[in-house]
């Protein structure tokens, strides 16, 4: 039987999705369900005075209002942060309450304040605008730089810092840079990025007063985790009386990891009114409220020799929470980012602080990439900075400071088991005809523009993560996945998993995992996730951990059902367990030559016992059934890595970037379905492309969000990019039986330095901050025009 | 959206007997209702005015190009003759929003709305315009009056815009890369008599640039334009351009245009 594992299989859930029979959460419709609207603070800060209901609840078809004050009485919880993180002095880092509807102060446009709940939607949304708050509005922190010195926010944290975090060794660095021959050193904003799912959240909740259960629809990356987070810490219901449905979902992108106002909100509701609430966002709100990313203010410097070695390098960032600090909102900035700013070199000292400051903007959390395209920026931009100021040539500075053996110890916390950074970086430059460029570079000249090449070299570390290695480091939980996988007796499988798919894929590579695995047909497979009621537990889906710690954890669950499978047979052929082989599905005593299918095999599970031709008897000790589960931890992370190039030309006159070509060579590892990971790298481009050229969220000194909508937020299109090049080295992960490493965020990771490096490069070295618009490169075109005038 | 009152209009005298000061009469819906969602507009009652027949359609004389109010941007930009008689015509409707768009506005709701980053008002400047209404015939230069402004008057109805064939044309736009209108647009056209500069996005209201036009007609080469500094004290200042963009991408866009004709 051929391998699946490798090949461009169709995807299974495009049947459903092309012919428009998804089912989104959305979708979903209770009998008798009510419609809830939020009303939400117009204001960036404030103090509630006094919030007056009474001509709403007389509006038509109102069935009940609710606000902050019901939310305490109930003693409901509140929104977490999913990781404590210590400051460089040893103190615990600083949250501030984040209630479900604010009863006392508002932290950001789009903070929730009370819930209208009516018969109908538009009945609702008209009650909503006759809720009377009255508000004191204070005055707004919103500039990440200097929201030190802002007034405070939230009672009690000072500065509003919620801490001062320090990875590496100050001392060492200090040594370090004193023997440097020079030190390169860039200011760099790393620009906030609003996720922009295709699906806005929605949540449907529904109370059944006979089982007294909850069961919440949500548009959620991770179910199971949303039920814990509900249950320990929102106080909702018991885990075992709450049911979490995360059906399909258009799209994630870490927006959807978070457990929201909304969710807690209606199931506890649902259950006051004894009533189905639905609630579907808008986009303005999902502008306002969905968590956002990025957002970090950073001063790096690296220190080289003359010939381009690197000695030491250091990294001050200030990174925006926002308004709270939500699930990932204090691991992104700290342990996802500063490991990783050291990027693909071998740098003997080193050190990463990070000052994490709450302003009255929404909360900032894990966005595509989470941390490692913020590491990745700086590192990336400062290594082109220091070829330009060296005068040697891009991709000779990286390969010469590349590790040369594997394991790499990376300098602040990776052991990167295995990579080849050097080949990577040889087939992009021929992918991209490198050597071309300045015949092109020419020729654009000729034409009147200006044309730049930028390169990137990163890793990343994904596969989040070793339960022991996380906790130590903060983690309220253990990051490892669940799988369960179940034979019928007439021999169809279906795989249990604990990660989430909203556009991954995983219907289609699980199964073909399984089927390699299992030798059954990827027809008879089915994949089932997104639902608290099926399947053990689960952590979801986000840092490439899906296949690499998901994928795992199935193909263990399989190699259990192969272990009973044989001593099931064996029995049956009256053979040693030991002598029974499995291959293509089916069970060989190498001996005798005598063989079972796994189909046979599992009917005999089912059927044991002894009756005419019938001869299934089970070994002694197993028990009837084939279901195996297992949790699998991983024993490290997985470290995908490669190098991107990109070509730009601008017209000087307009100051539009085009972007003329992109190479993206990358290790994924071993790789399931070219075509899934293919379709991976191009959304991680297109976001990440979009974060360099395009995309930007603002706000303005009072705490309104300028780019509110797709009039102002610049989404990108696909005419924005060109086609891409796309290639693969390959080294197997040694971490994992699959030799994976994930694939979902490199795109994202990648690009933004490796279109900023050419941008910079075509402006003469000139920075410019992200998105590069027209108007920012049109003033360092103007600039430049000046200075080579004033040159000759 | 607030609960409205839906008419469909048989002919022109129905659709502005129906008008009233809480009334809008119904095209593409591609402003109205995206206004209507986000509360930023309320109405009483909406007339569809896309069941008249007389509003839609493209004729062409040999002077002028006439196209009915209700057709919408994509049968201008997919037709025929408008390729011929004037191509930059066809291409300013190619260029607006995305399909969804322009497979329902119309060149009526576009010059009715009278949107200061909109393409169409830019054409009818360039092009010497005239505007048919059920009432009177109105000359583009006295039609666009301001910011979302125009000389219709309450229930006055945009029957065709009469375009005047040029010599030659160009339509330039420089889009915002998130809405996709005009942050500047620039419309050349020459005509036996005359050369029209029309500038949409740059300021409050489409306008004709004199200084461009003079420069030009004395040489109708981008060389007689070329480092013009206009003066950028009125033009508009966003997130997405200040005025100094602005202005000199007004220039900018006037050469490609000309370089274009
Ligand atoms: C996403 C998006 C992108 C867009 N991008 C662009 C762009 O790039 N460039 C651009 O120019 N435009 C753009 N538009 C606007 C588009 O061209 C609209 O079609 C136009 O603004 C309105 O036309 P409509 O037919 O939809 O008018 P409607 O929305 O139906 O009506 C708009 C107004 O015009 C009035 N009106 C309509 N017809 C008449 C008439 N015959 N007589 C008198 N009054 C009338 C109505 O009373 C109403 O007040 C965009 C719109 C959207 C939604």
């Amino acid at each position: 039987m051929a391998s699946l594992v490798g090949s461009r299989v169709e995807r299974k859930e495009d049947k459903r999705f092309l012919t428009g029979k998804g089912r989104y959460t959305a979708d979903i419709n209770l009998a008798n369900q009510t419609y809830a609207i939020f009303v939400r603070s117009p204001h960036a800060r404030a103090s509630i005075k006094k919030i007056n209901i009474d001509k709403a609840l007389k509006s038509s078809g109102v069935v009940s209002i609710l606000t902050g004050k019901e939310i305490a009485d109930d003693k409901i919880g509140g929104l977490i942060a999913g990781w404590a993180i210590r400051s460089e002095d040893g103190t615990e880092m600083k949250c501030p309450g984040n209630p479900p509807l604010a009863k006392d102060n508002v932290n950001f446009v789009g903070d929730p304040v009370a819930v209208v709940i009516a018969e109908s939607l538009a009945e609702a949304k008209e009650a909503a605008e006759k809720v009377e708050v009255d508000y004191k509005v204070l005055k707004a922190v919103t500039s990440t730089a200097d929201a030190m010195n802002g007034d405070t926010i939230h009672e009690g944290i000072d500065k509003n810092l919620c801490f001062d975090w320090l990875l590496g060794d100050r001392q060492k660095v200090k040594e370090a840079f004193d023997k440097a021959d020079k030190v390169i050193s860039i200011d760099i904003i790393n620009n906030r990025l609003i996720p922009n799912a295709m699906e806005p959240r929605a949540c449907v909740a529904d109370y059944n007063a006979a089982s007294e259960e909850i069961t919440l629809y949500t548009t959620s990356q991770n179910p199971h985790l949303s039920r814990l987070i509900m249950s320990a810490f929102g106080n909702v219901a018991p885990e075992h009386k709450l049911r979490v449905v995360a059906p399909d979902v258009g799209g994630g992108f870490g927006s959807k990891i978070n457990v929201y106002n909304e969710d807690i909100v209606c199931s506890w509701a649902a259950k006051k009114i004894n009533r189905a609430i639905k609630w579907v966002a808008e986009r303005s709100e999902s502008f306002l409220t969905d968590i956002h990313g990025r957002d970090h203010v950073t001063h790096a410097e690296l220190a080289v020799t003359k010939d381009g070695k690197f000695l030491g390098f250091k990294n001050e960032t200030i990174a925006n929470l926002g308004a709270y600090a939500r699930v990932f909102g204090t691991v992104t900035p700290t342990y996802l980012f500063g490991p990783c700013a050291t990027g693909v070199y071998e740098i003997p000292a080193a050190y990463t602080n990070v000052k994490a400051v709450y302003t009255n903007t929404a909360p900032v959390d894990a966005y595509r990439g989470a941390g490692r395209p913020e590491a990745t920026y700086t590192i990336e931009r400062l290594v082109e900075k220091a070829s330009m100021e060296l005068g040697i040539d891009k991709t000779e500075l990286r390969i010469k400071n590349f590790p040369t053996a594997f394991p790499f110890k990376q300098t602040l916390v990776h052991t990167v088991d295995s990579g080849d950074y050097v080949a990577g970086m040889e087939k992009a430059k021929q992918m991209a005809d490198y050597k071309g460029f300045e015949a092109r570079r020419k020729e654009s000249e000729a034409k009147g523009k200006l044309r730049g090449i930028g390169v990137t070299s990163y890793f990343e570390a994904c596969g989040i993560a070793p339960s022991a290695a996380v906790m130590s480091l903060g983690c309220g939980v253990g990051l490892w996945e669940s799988a369960e996988v179940r034979f019928n007796p007439t021999g169809q499988v279906t795989v249990y998993t604990g990660s989430h798919s909203h556009g991954q894929s995983h219907q289609t590579t699980f199964a073909q995992i399984a089927a390699d695995e299992l030798g059954v047909p990827i027809e008879n497979i089915d994949i089932v996730h997104g639902d608290t009621d099926k399947g053990t537990f689960g952590m979801g889906t986000y840092g490439s951990r899906s296949l690499a710690v998901g994928g795992i954890a199935i193909v263990n669950a399989c190699k259990k059902i192969v272990e009973k499978g044989k001593r099931v047979t064996a029995k049956m052929l009256e053979a040693n367990p030991e002598d029974v082989e499995f291959k293509d599905g089916e069970f060989v005593v190498s001996k005798s030559n005598k063989k079972k299918t796994i189909g046979e095999v599992a009917f005999a599970c089912y059927l044991p016992g002894v009756r005419d031709e019938m001869k299934s008897p089970l070994p002694e000790g197993d028990e009837p059934g084939l279901k195996e589960t297992s949790f699998y931890d991983p024993s490290n992370f997985s470290f995908p890595a490669g190098t991107h190039i990109a070509e730009v030309e601008i017209d000087p006159e307009t100051g539009h970037v085009k972007l003329e070509k992109y190479t993206a060579c990358d290790d994924f590892g071993r790789i399931i379905n070219p075509m899934v990971v293919e379709g991976q790298v191009h959304g991680g481009l297109a976001q990440g492309i979009g974060q360099a050229l395009y995309e930007n969220a603002e706000y303005d000194e009072t705490g309104q969000l300028m780019t509110g909508s797709y009039m102002d937020y610049t989404m990108p299109r696909a005419d924005n990019f060109p086609e891409f090049n796309i290639g693969y080295t390959c080294t197997h992960a040694t971490t994992n039986p699959l030799g994976v490493k994930g694939c979902g965020e490199a795109g994202a990771i990648a690009a933004p330095p490796t279109v900023m490096n050419a941008v910079i490069d075509a402006l003469g070295g000139q920075e410019v901050t992200m998105p590069a618009t027209a108007e920012k490169v049109w003033k360092a075109c103007k600039n430049l025009k000046k200075s080579n005038a004033k040159a000759a | 959206m607030k609960d409205f009152n839906y008419h469909s209009a048989k002919d022109s005298k129905e659709a502005s007997k129906l008008a009233s000061s809480s009334s809008a009469f119904l095209a593409g819906g591609m402003t109205t209702i995206p206004s209507m969602k986000l509360g930023l507009a309320t109405y009483k009652d909406l007339i569809d005015i896309k069941n008249i027949k007389k509003l839609s359609g493209i004729k062409v004389s040999g002077k002028s190009v006439t196209i009915g109010a209700a057709t919408k941007h994509v049968e201008v930009s997919n037709s025929k003759d408008v390729k011929k008689a004037i191509p930059s015509l066809s291409s300013l409707a190619e260029g607006i929003g995305d399909p969804q768009v322009r497979n329902r506005g119309t060149i009526g709701g576009s010059i009715a709305n009278n949107d200061p980053s909109a393409d169409y008002p830019s054409a009818c400047i360039a092009l010497n315009a005239i505007i048919h209404t059920n009432e009177r015939k109105i000359e583009a230069a006295k039609f666009f009056k301001g910011m979302f402004e125009t000389a219709l008057k309450k229930g006055e109805l945009i029957e065709a815009i009469e375009f005047q064939i040029p010599e030659k044309s160009s339509y330039q736009k420089h889009p915002n890369p998130a809405s996709r209108y005009a942050i500047v647009g620039v419309y050349v056209a020459k005509h036996k008599g005359d050369i029209n500069v029309a500038v949409t996005g740059a300021k409050s209201c489409v306008y004709n640039d004199k200084e461009m036009s003079k420069a030009l007609s004395g040489n109708f080469s981008s060389s007689s334009i070329d480092g013009m500094d206009l003066d950028s004290s009125e033009m508009n200042s966003d997130m997405h351009a200040s005025a100094d963009f602005r202005a000199s991408l007004v220039v900018t866009q006037a050469k490609k245009a000309v370089d274009a004709c």
